[in-house]
């Protein structure tokens, strides 16, 4: 902090001039508002080859047998579709797209601990990305394996698993090193003032995410090593000719890829957390409990992940005593959703988008939630274990919970991002469409699932067709709504109207900033509250 | 609220550290010749789970730091212990 009586002259992020020019500008960048536009730009390249994956898979399934591509085209088709979403955008999405970019504001810093390790983490990023891109079209064909690898068929298949399970560990390494950058800017960079209980709830969620990121991901790291060890020496880890355990590359598997769902969804519920009091002019309902519900799902969420191996042959004591955790991790979960209503109760509420986009994903998250306990139950799990029903379980919370928090994060931070406005009404038209088009896409499946469609199969029986043909239109809908909405969003981003400071009348600190920050955030100490959200 | 401070370390205290990690390998190597069964994995594991201690309350200075980042690392070591015995919960009863 400059010693210095004269004002510091105000020039945005966007328009200060570095060492660099043009692209090498955004590549070399180390302030973390433009990794965090960056991020936000891959990951919504890679959203949108999801989501044409996405709408294949749709038309394929809109009759019985073949339609557009052959059973084998499917199989690699889906398993892209998983890759993509599940490396690529969700994992990433929220955490290094909006943390990156307010984390530090949040807690009155001005970068994260180690810019130049958060530019390496992008640039590792894209370099997985376009390894999981080239396992497509490398000579043996795309991995058809699912994104789960499942051994021993994984260490068996013919097709490009190695390069697919490389470019998981390599996005991996970019995910660790985010976890590892938060934490200690959470710990190091603090502004003088800021406890950790009177943090905003947002940097609450991204530290808990962050301890998972740091601790689970390294082992599925070892895992995808494991499996490409098995591949290439026939060391045998998982495959039973070999002398190896399939359901140990289960478990280590699960073992970090249900705390991933955390990952995908803690900074999700701390976006909604923020928004609602915002858009309510009401502070936060049980703010210590919201704060330590993140580190109790982010703890417990270590422990349940054997509720995706019911049906696998795992040991009966193992299966009741995983039902029971998983009935434990929704608790804090069950907070979290009873303190955002309870917010709004006698709230001032602004019915604007972004507060919209939070209430369907409150809408979407229990009906995502609710059917999860059917599948933590173990007498219900066998009966729709591998269905349809999964499926529209996983998309009501993954694209319903993450994937609608993330397009409430754009719409409420947008003008602090791009210091312009966006549509209103084209927003809210786009969020119907979109709600409208999501539940028409994945409800069908439950039904479908409950009555024994299996997931991942290409063919069907011609009982399952109108539902099949109802969540094909959805689809569709739903693609019409996010063209509209990604829309209304660039044109406001690049021709709206000038944003104000605080146009949401929020008490945090990003909204003490100019309507696009400067390099460093805060050209003076800021002002720290007792109490982030000072509404009433 | 960044921590500069510097700690000296003094050769005694790192010689006897160093000893004991010695000595704690070579009961990771003896150890092997009693037929502990299932056992064995346990011992492994609680051994190296003293010599990581060790390394980092010494090495990596984990004694000077606040009382909180003694509890993470801490909880850390829990969070292992019980993901390795859960998991073996399925392999002990399978």
């Amino acid at each position: 902090m400059s010693n210095s009586t004269e004002k510091i002259e105000y020039v945005s992020y966007l328009d200060h001039k570095g060492k660099y020019k043009g692209l090498m500008a955004w590549i070399m960048a180390t302030d973390h508002k433009k990794i965090g536009l960056l991020y936000m730009y891959s990951i919504m390249t890679f959203f949108f080859i999801g989501v044409i994956l996405g709408l294949m898979m749709k038309v394929e399934l809109l009759a019985p047998g073949e339609t557009i591509m052959k059973a084998q085209t499917y199989n690699g088709v889906f398993t892209l579709h998983g890759i993509l979403m599940i490396f690529m955008v969700v994992i990433p999405g929220l955490s290094a797209t909006f943390g990156n970019f307010f984390l530090p504001i949040l807690i009155g810093a001005k970068d994260v601990s180690f810019p130049k390790l958060n530019r390496f983490s992008w640039w590792i990023f894209i370099v997985g990305s376009i390894m999981a891109v080239a396992s497509q079209l490398l000579k043996d064909g795309p991995p058809d394996s699912g994104w789960t690898f499942y051994a021993p068929y994984s260490t068996t298949t013919g097709t490009n698993v190695i390069m697919a399970t490389a470019a998981a560990f390599v996005l991996g390494f970019s995910s660790i090193l985010t976890g590892l950058n938060f934490i200690v800017t959470v710990h190091q960079m603090r502004a003088p003032g800021m406890r950790f209980f009177n943090m905003p709830l947002f940097p609450w969620s991204l530290y808990a995410t962050a301890w998972i990121q740091l601790l689970a991901t390294p082992v599925i790291g070892i895992t995808l090593l494991m499996l490409i060890a098995e591949r290439l020496f026939n060391i045998g880890f998982f495959d039973p000719n070999l002398g190896g355990d399939p359901l140990l590359f289960q478990h280590l598997f699960w073992i970090y890829s249900h705390p991933a769902v955390y990952v995908m969804m803690l900074p999700a519920m701390g976006v909604i957390t923020e928004i609602i009091p915002t858009f309510c002019q009401r502070q936060i309902y049980g703010y210590k409990a919201v704060a330590i519900s993140s580190l109790a799902i982010a703890g417990v969420g270590f422990l349940v992940w054997g509720h995706h191996m019911y049906t696998s042959g795992m040991s009966d004591e193992a299966r009741w005593f995983f039902s029971l955790l998983t009935f434990i991790v929704a608790v804090p979960s069950a907070i979290k959703v009873f303190n955002w209503i309870t917010t709004m109760y006698k709230g001032s509420i602004d019915v604007k988008p972004p507060f919209l986009y939070a209430l369907t994903f409150i809408f979407l998250f229990i009906i995502g939630g609710t059917t999860g306990l059917l599948l933590g139950a173990v007498a219900t799990n066998v009966q729709v274990h591998d269905t349809a029903f999964v499926v529209a379980h996983f998309h009501y919370i993954i694209f319903g919970g993450m994937g609608f928090a993330f397009f409430a994060a754009i719409h409420y931070w947008l003008p602090k991002m791009y210091g312009r406005m966006y549509n209103f009404k084209i927003a809210n038209i786009a969020l119907v469409i979109n709600f409208i088009g999501f539940n028409l896409l994945y409800f069908p499946q439950f039904i479908i699932g409950i009555q024994g469609m299996p997931r991942r199969y290409f063919d069907y029986p011609a009982q399952f067709q109108p539902a099949q043909v109802l969540s094909s239109i959805g689809g569709f809908i739903l693609v019409i709504g996010l063209i509209l909405m990604v829309y209304n969003l660039v044109k406001g981003a690049r021709s709206g109207e000038i944003a104000p400071e605080n146009p949401w009348n929020g008490s945090t600190l990003e909204w003490t900033l100019p309507a696009t920050p400067s390099l460093e955030n805060f050209d003076e100490e800021p002002i720290i509250k007792e109490n982030p959200y000072d509404y009433k | 609220m960044a921590n500069n401070t510097t700690h000296t370390i003094e050769y005694k205290t790192l010689s006897i550290v160093l000893l004991v990690l010695m000595f704690l390998t070579f009961v990771t190597i003896e150890i092997t010749s009693f037929h502990l069964g299932a056992l064995t994995v346990t011992a492994a594991l609680l051994i190296a789970g003293v010599k990581a201690t060790i390394v980092m309350y010494h090495f990596m200075h984990l004694k000077y730091e606040s009382l909180l980042l003694r509890i993470l690392v801490a909880m850390v070591f829990v969070l292992f212990i019980l993901i390795v015995v859960i998991t073996f919960i399925d392999y002990a009863f399978r």
